[in-house]
């Protein structure tokens, strides 16, 4: 067994000091994006809407809002359902709106306004990440081993994986609208690792030391990084639902902010999309847990308070999935299962951790 | 161009008023996702809730067939089962932990029996919370079987008719090729057809010698088949864990270094059994520990002490006449031997204790397994000699690796490794309780009959050892001698006959999830049309069936290959109609459709 490293488990903490620095500047940059679209939108539709007074309809800037239109609603009532989910009517793309170019459009490709903020907040996190990244990697060389055995380094590693698949999705796709979520949980997990679970660098204790470990664990931390995302998207759907449904009832925007936001449906497709990939995630942690247990303790499944969790989340994502094709239950509640089934994760991942005795007390706190 | 156009209408979204059309796109698009079970996804809830006031007996029981296996039922026992799996991570399990179940019941006397009335000590086995998963599997079996034979007819038939309206579908586009180009419509929509298929789809020409032939197409079966799959092997994996729990076997020996296990039924310490176990079915193998070694960290400061490293090296026979065979056993490394497997999954210490009676008899001598309870191995243990002669003798006490008097003056254990053992018993003489037949725990002393000589508190004071060390008890009731330390492991022995299957399954169910999950299942509907000025005009429609971003993407690439096809090959006349052509079936197209690239 190697010799732990103390120089490089000195570096580490300091980079994950720096790192958490970064964070919280490009958080603070993702927020002043947010105002200062809200500020930009606001005159854009001040002005459109002066523009478009004539006309019986209202162009909202940006489509969040205005693309609840309700009029083109009928496009065929038997396409909801799984049928030609995706086309849900409730809403109808104004092309007008997409070439104020302030936002992603729906398909949360990017737009042709230069954000400078949020450019510089990206620009920030992709720092921070690198920094976050050389921390991670610095931990496992001190300790000779992956840097995922106890709470500490879940944290500080799960944190990583978030943010650098923050940053993978955004090269594809425009969702920097999530950057202040996305970041400010990152933040809360440093914070967390380096307040509540702060361990030194050392061996792993016999029932971790398996090449499982390697595998199960960063698929588990991969699919909850993903899980973050849904997460976020899924509470802005519901945020935007709400603004969506009183824009059309005609009475104000109480979250100007928002409209920086994709419509709610997209929000639900893009989760949905996400959510997908993170259950097949999930399912292969579930089936790598099992094996490993199999090996470890002899039988793959004894229902212990960590496989009963996991359990749980893989069956309220399996009912979210559900939920998708099921009339009725698309939308807001979609959203809810998809928030339920993070909280369960977090559950999963501290209170059960940290409070439930079993046999998966690794954790490495007190 | 748009009003001369006899195919293109392309402002049909916005004029809802033609019902109809709508009907035929929903009977084209839903034809064969609805059979006649009504177990597709969202159409059972309400047919059934319409007919529900004019049922007979059977009728009653049709509905409820078709409630259970509709797609609200399934999601809503989905939750429940998630629901109903939490109390099993709140309440002690009696399969998991007895003793702390039994505990429980006595730290709770009002609460406790109550909780146990609705089996919250052993959700797993509970009649509620079986039921829950009984009905959900039942609900998935009444949904698979109907969509198996839908899909299985759907794949054998023809792609479904062509709308009026293609206009209508999600994506749609036209195109049209130049009257200079000479291509009529028939011969244009054996072109579209075969560009179809280049892509991958099963199709069927309409028509082709009419006034307006068409192409219908369809691909991503294996979607759906992966869907099935995916349920049906979770069917699969819930009948091997059964099949694990009625021909499988568990059992539990704990082994001090230098004794021998052999597989029968009295060689093990605990044993449970599957319903349908047969004796006959242990092999009689045989496993001694030979050693038993243990590493803790010695180099880091903040880990110091924590362990690294278990080692039980064993002599096995797999049968009693079979030659020895030296295998080293470690977490995580199971042995494998006559069908089952071998794990390890705790250790300790074993002091070795000789217990001499009142008459000088020794009534009890061997190692004595103790119970570590921290990280140090401060180790319970409980010694009892039965035989003694004149009174029974019975010993409770504590074994600590390296021995360190704190500030309390009180002796307790700062390593796990034996630097300085110290044994600290409290004696009791009198009736120990075991001649009443009753199966006592090893690990625990019955006091109520029994009369303290030695303790902390007494006179007498506790017994304190160091090996080698022996000690004589008050009133001439004997003397107790610490002679040694041994170690031993704790074994888990199970054989599972499911656990392959539910392996294969889980597999299964894995790759079947990724079928449905990231295939797209689509159609295609191409129809062509010769305009009176010689044009031949194409419009094309695609309607994808479940969640498909790249319904976009795939009506662009076919709308490519057509342009390719009709329009590439440079013939100048025909460029600025194209370019204007190209632009608006693009306007088109993105006026007609709603978001498609979600
Ligand atoms: C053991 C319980 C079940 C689990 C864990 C489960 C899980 C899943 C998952 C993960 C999916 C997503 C795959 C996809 O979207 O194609 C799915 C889809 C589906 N499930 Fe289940 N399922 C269960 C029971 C059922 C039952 C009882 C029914 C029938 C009533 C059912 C009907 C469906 C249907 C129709 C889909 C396809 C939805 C779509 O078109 O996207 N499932 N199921």
């Amino acid at each position: 067994m190697p010799q732990i490293n103390e120089t490089f488990a000195l570096y580490s903490e300091r980079f994950m000091l720096l790192a958490a620095i970064a964070y919280a500047i490009a958080f603070i940059a993702f927020a002043w994006d947010l105002v200062q679209n809200s500020k930009t939108t606001k005159a854009v539709l001040a002005h459109s809407e002066h523009a478009a007074a004539a006309k019986s309809r209202t162009r909202v800037g940006v489509m969040a809002g205005s693309m609840v239109t309700g009029s083109n609603g009928s496009l065929d009532p038997e396409i909801e359902g799984p049928e030609g989910r995706v086309q849900r009517p409730t809403f109808h793309a104004d092309a007008s709106a997409r070439d104020t170019g302030i936002t992603a459009d729906d398909s949360m490709r990017y737009g042709s306004e230069r954000r400078v903020p949020a450019r510089v907040a990206v620009a920030l996190t992709l720092i921070a990440a690198v920094i976050h990244g050389a921390g991670v990697l610095s931990r496992g060389l001190a300790a000779g081993r992956v840097p995922w055995g106890n709470m500490y380094e879940f944290c500080t590693t799960g944190g990583f994986v978030v943010a650098a698949v923050f940053l993978i999705v955004l090269t594809r796709r425009d969702l920097r609208f999530l950057g202040t979520f996305v970041i400010g949980l990152v933040l809360v997990m440093l914070t967390a690792a380096s307040v509540a679970f702060w361990t030194p660098a050392g061996h792993l204790v016999p029932a971790l030391q398996s090449y499982w470990l390697v595998i199960h664990v960063s698929i588990a931390v991969m699919s909850s990084a993903l899980f973050t995302l849904t997460f976020a998207m899924s509470v802005l759907q519901l945020v935007q639902s709400r603004r969506e449904g009183a824009l059309e009832q005609g009475r104000p925007d109480k979250a100007p902010f928002m409209r920086l936001v994709p419509s709610a449906l997209s929000l639900e497709n893009m989760a949905y999309r996400i959510n997908a990939i993170a259950f097949v995630g999930w399912t292969l942690t579930l089936m790598f847990g099992s094996i490993w247990a199999e090996a470890a303790w002899g039988r793959f499944w004894g229902w212990d308070t960590k496989e009963v969790w996991t359990f749980v989340i893989w069956v309220v994502y399996a009912g979210y999935l559900h939920a998708r094709a099921t009339r009725g239950w698309t939308g807001t509640r979609a959203a809810w299962l998809s928030i339920v089934g993070y909280l369960c994760v977090v559950f999963n991942f501290t209170i059960v951790n940290v409070y439930f005795a079993g046999l998966h007390s690794y954790a490495g706190v007190g | 161009m748009n009003d001369s156009d006899p195919l293109k209408d392309a402002n049909s979204l916005k004029d809802a008023g033609s019902l109809k059309d709508a009907d035929s796109l929903k009977a084209t698009a839903h034809e064969r996702q609805n059979p006649a079970t009504g177990a597709a996804p969202g159409a059972a809830p309400d047919n059934a809730a319409v007919v529900l006031p004019r049922l007979g007996f059977f009728g009653t029981l049709r509905w409820a067939w078709r409630q259970l296996t509709s797609m609200r039922t399934a999601l809503f026992l989905l939750l429940l089962l998630a629901v109903g799996a939490v109390p099993g991570s709140l309440f002690p399990q009696r399969p998991a932990d007895p003793a702390v179940v039994t505990k429980y019941l006595q730290d709770h006397p009002d609460t406790g029996p109550v909780l146990d009335w609705f089996k919250l000590f052993d959700v797993y086995s509970s009649p509620w919370f079986s039921a829950i998963y009984i009905l959900l599997f039942i609900s998935l079996i009444g949904c698979v079987v109907p969509r198996a034979i839908a899909h299985y007819k759907a794949m054998r038939s023809q792609p479904p008719r062509t709308p009026r309206r293609l206009s209508r579908l999600p994506e749609y586009g036209t195109l049209e090729i130049p009257a200079a180009r000479g291509i009529p419509a028939g011969e244009a929509i054996r072109d579209a057809a075969a560009a179809l298929k280049s892509r991958g789809y099963r199709l069927e020409i309409r028509d082709a010698d009419g006034d307006r032939p068409s192409v219908g197409a369809e691909r991503g079966f294996t979607k759906e088949v992966g869907n099935l799959l995916f349920h049906t092997a979770l069917i699969g994996v819930l009948v091997s864990v059964a099949l694990g729990g009625l021909f499988g076997y568990s059992g539990q020996r704990v082994l001090v270094e230098g004794d021998t296990f052999v597989n029968t039924l009295v060689g093990y310490d605990t044993f449970t059994p599957g319903s349908n176990f047969d004796a006959a079915q242990l092999e009689p193998y045989s496993i001694q520990l030979d050693k038993f070694e243990v590493k803790f960290d010695r180099e880091s400061k903040s880990h110091y002490g924590q362990p690294l490293d278990f080692k039980a090296t064993l002599t096995t026979k797999s049968s009693p006449s079979s030659s020895a065979q030296q295998q080293d056993l470690k977490v995580n490394s199971p042995v494998n031997l006559g069908g089952t497997s071998i794990y390890l999954v705790g250790n300790g210490y074993a002091p070795v204790v000789t217990v001499k009676d009142g008459d000088g008899k020794v009534a009890f001598q061997g190692p004595v397994v103790s119970v570590p309870s921290d990280g140090a191995y401060t180790s319970l243990l409980v010694v009892k000699a039965p035989d003694a002669k004149p009174s029974q003798l019975g010993f409770v006490g504590f074994f600590l690796p390296t021995a360190l008097i704190n500030d309390k003056g009180v002796a307790v254990a700062s390593d796990p490794d034996p630097f300085n053992p110290q044994l600290n018993l409290n004696s009791y003489f009198g009736d120990l309780g075991l001649d009443a037949g009753q199966p006592k725990n090893v690990f625990t002393l019955d006091t109520s009959k029994l009369t303290q000589l030695n303790g902390r508190d007494l006179k007498a004071g506790g017994i304190v050892l160091s090996p080698g060390a022996s000690y004589t008890l008050p009133e001439g009731k004997g003397s107790v001698s610490f002679d040694g330390i041994k170690r031993y492991v704790a074994l888990d022995i199970h054989h599972n006959p499911g656990q392959g299957w539910a392996l294969i399954f889980g597999v299964t169910a894995l790759l079947g999830l990724v079928g449905s999950l990231f295939l797209n299942r689509r159609r295609v509907w191409i129809r062509t049309g010769n305009h009176a000025d010689g044009r031949t005009m194409v419009e094309y429609g695609l309607l994808a069936r479940g969640e498909d971003h790249r319904l976009a993407a795939e009506a662009t690439a076919i709308r490519a290959l057509l342009e390719k096809r009709w329009l590439a090959p440079g013939a100048e006349q025909a460029e600025d109609s194209n370019g204007a052509q190209s632009s608006t079936g693009r306007t088109s197209t993105g006026s007609a459709t709603v978001s498609k690239d979600q």
